[in-house]
């Protein structure tokens, strides 16, 4: 009985110190994180991006959050808890929390929800992204010359537009300097597993592929393809240098620091509104990593040619003809995709063999 | 579809090696509960053993000392769950899952100077005259030795429970801690010790997959690894070799719905991803489940 007592004891000292912390007059922003910050991808790049924030502000803001956040009815816990315990602005950073986010915002209208990836906005729901598809253009490119078995291997995480669009994005570049490059995805229905994203690496090398493009967080299949010994990756969200100039040829970086310092700033002047924010490699949201090496010195040319006329906006990553993998048209030719069409896109390009999961 | 383009004797071979950190860390739960303690925080020690396993394989350079490490610390954290359940005799299932989550944050805070570090290499084993067999030698004979090792494991587990009087002992605590106890045997002993053994089966499964399946370290890398044990060990019977095929189904549907996959298989790529669980868990519900031990997930006092 003692030891509970005292247990018991010590943690309402906690509490109580705890909360003779907090400073009403601080800004309390909050995140909800769907991996652990230490993944070395996604996540991690958002916790810069807290941290960015920590940094700008200082002491007039205090941040809480929460990682490992599964999808689904915790996501709505977490949050509700984070309304609670007085945050004034929370960035749900992962498709998966869309309906969670919209269902926690109803019930606190006085607190801004700030949702990555998703279309669903309310007064107090913004909606941000980056156009990483612009990123998987230039690692197309790059994948499309180098690969000489010409199978390039794509493991996607869920089947939502924002995958199929880097598919598509990195198919149509790959193609259009290699007409023989054929694409083999896979599935790994999660977005952190270094496990499963070994698994399906090796999988797709031990089929032939020796391009491997990922669209899951972790750095596992970078170390499987660095185990075979000549097969090229890129690093997805995070640069991933550790494992360049070979296998990691490139990167795609999310950079949301500059986003997340305006959007606290907003809250704390009181000039927040909802919006919809898609922003590219002109913006500084996407970055493309040091492209190594590795790569022939003529097609590393093509590929900083491309990331620039995508930056300046002389060039779209969607620009007809593109053909719907039906063999329907989409994009006539010099048209460019529209937003909208983009931001739900559930189809593949003509090209693409198999189905995308319903 | 381009089924040719699938190697089944690759397909076999990378089977053996998906199954074995399941299988390690189930075959030491299987002790654990047959003990008579149900301890479902193997999750976090696998992770914790996971870290504990690359840190010292990383700062000695020898990934077998590093499996040491794993398994000492998997070891420490069944201590401590050992001493809360077993002598301050605190709710099993809720320190079980305590543990898991104090193991998670454990490795991922002991971890943090390691992230993005590279392990070590641990080259796989040519075993001579087996390995020259044609399929059956790249299939079964030229594997890392933990492959190995985690089959002696469940050979030995099997061995020491039903041929042992100690493994005799062992399972009169799980079936009845009253009459152990009549009997004049150790039953909180007994328990701490294969609390701990378990620890270090997990700790091996954990250093398993950063070591040698991903190899590195990354915070939460387990991804339900542990829970997958647990579920094989109950759906195999508390039986040693039906925990094999476990195992090795669970890590042959996963391989296979891979590879299936990325052949382009027209079936749809959900239920590609759920067959791994429905298979598991088919094949040992029809082969029919065993007793669970009668003491499992009771507190023991001896003056009760």
């Amino acid at each position: 009985m003692t030891i509970k007592s005292i247990l018991a004891g010590a943690t309402l000292a906690l509490g109580v110190a705890s909360g003779a912390m907090a400073d009403s007059h601080q800004t309390k922003v909050g995140f909800v994180f769907v991996g652990p910050v230490g993944d070395g991808g996604w996540t991690y790049e958002h916790n810069q991006g807290r941290l960015a924030v920590e940094a700008e502000f200082g002491d007039a803001v205090e941040t809480v959050f929460v990682e490992s956040v599964p999808e689904g009815p915790d996501a709505e816990r977490v949050m509700t808890q984070m309304a609670l315990g007085g945050a004034d602005l929370i960035f749900t950073t992962s498709f998966g929390y869309m309906d969670p986010t919209m269902n926690v915002a109803a019930k606190f209208p006085d607190v801004k929800f700030e949702h990555a990836t998703g279309f669903k906005r309310a007064d107090n729901v913004s909606t941000y992204s980056a156009r990483f598809y612009e990123g998987r253009a230039v690692q197309g490119l790059i994948a499309g010359s180098m690969t000489k078995s010409n199978i390039v291997g794509y493991i996607g995480s869920f089947p939502i537009p924002e995958v199929i669009r880097g598919i598509n994005s990195a198919y149509i570049q790959a193609k259009a300097v290699n007409p023989d490059v054929e694409f083999k995805i896979v599935w790994a229905y999660t977005w952190f597993d270094p496990a499963k994203e070994a698994e399906a690496a090796t999988v797709l090398i031990e089929q032939g592929a020796d391009v491997i493009l990922q669209h899951t967080d972790s750095t596992a299949p970078q170390a499987a393809a660095q185990a075979a010994g000549n097969v090229v990756t890129f690093g997805q969200a995070s640069d991933m240098a550790e494992f360049g100039p070979f296998p990691r040829v490139s990167s795609i970086i999310d950079n949301w620091s500059p986003y997340y310092i305006a959007r606290t700033k907003a809250v704390m002047d009181g000039t927040w509104t909802s919006t919809d924010t898609w922003d590219g490699i002109g913006a500084g949201m996407v970055g493309i990593g040091d492209i190594t090496d590795a790569v022939p010195s003529d097609v590393k040319a093509a590929a900083e040619a491309l990331r620039d006329s995508l930056a300046d906006g002389s060039y779209h990553a969607f620009t007809g003809p593109v053909n719907k993998q039906d063999g329907s048209a989409w994009l006539a030719d010099g048209e460019t995709a529209d937003d909208g069409t983009l931001a739900g896109m559930n189809f593949y390009v003509e090209g693409i063999t198999g189905d995308i999961p319903q | 579809m381009d089924l040719s383009s699938i190697n089944p004797i690759l397909l076999l071979a990378s089977l053996m090696v998906a199954a074995t950190p399941i299988l390690l860390a189930a075959i030491g739960e299987l002790v654990v509960e047959r003990a008579g303690v149900l301890n479902l925080g193997v999750e976090g020690m696998m992770i914790t053993g996971a870290v504990c396993g690359f840190m010292v394989a990383v700062s000695t350079g020898s990934p077998w000392l590093g499996f040491i490490g794993a398994a000492v610390g998997g070891a420490i954290l069944a201590l401590l769950f050992g001493i809360l359940t077993q002598v301050l005799l605190s709710n099993q299932v809720a320190t079980g899952l305590a543990l898991t989550l104090f193991g998670l944050g454990l490795s991922a805070l002991m971890g943090q100077n390691y992230i993005g570090m590279k392990a070590p290499s641990f080259p796989d084993w040519h075993i001579p005259l087996f390995g020259d067999i044609p399929i059956i030698g790249p299939i079964v004979f030229q594997h890392d030795p933990m492959v190995y090792v985690g089959l002696i494991l469940v050979a030995a587990a099997w061995w020491f429970l039903h041929k042992t009087r100690a493994g005799l002992v062992l399972r009169a605590v799980g079936e009845n801690h009253d009459a152990a106890h009549a009997l004049g045997y150790k039953v909180v002993r007994v328990r701490i010790l294969a609390i701990m053994f378990g620890g270090a089966c997990a700790g091996l499964g954990g250093a398993y997959l950063s070591l040698v399946r991903v190899p590195q370290w990354t915070e939460g890398m387990t991804a339900g690894a542990g829970w997958i044990a647990l579920a094989i060990v109950v759906f195999a019977g508390w039986k040693p070799w039906r925990l094999v095929l476990g195992a090795y189904l669970f890590g042959g549907v996963t391989v296979l719905q891979l590879n299936l996959q990325a052949a382009g298989l027209a079936i749809p790529v959900e239920y590609l991803s759920m067959s791994p669980y429905l298979a598991t868990i088919v094949v040992l519900v029809i082969m029919s489940a065993g007793r669970a031990p009668g003491s499992l997930g009771r507190i023991f006092h001896a003056s009760r």
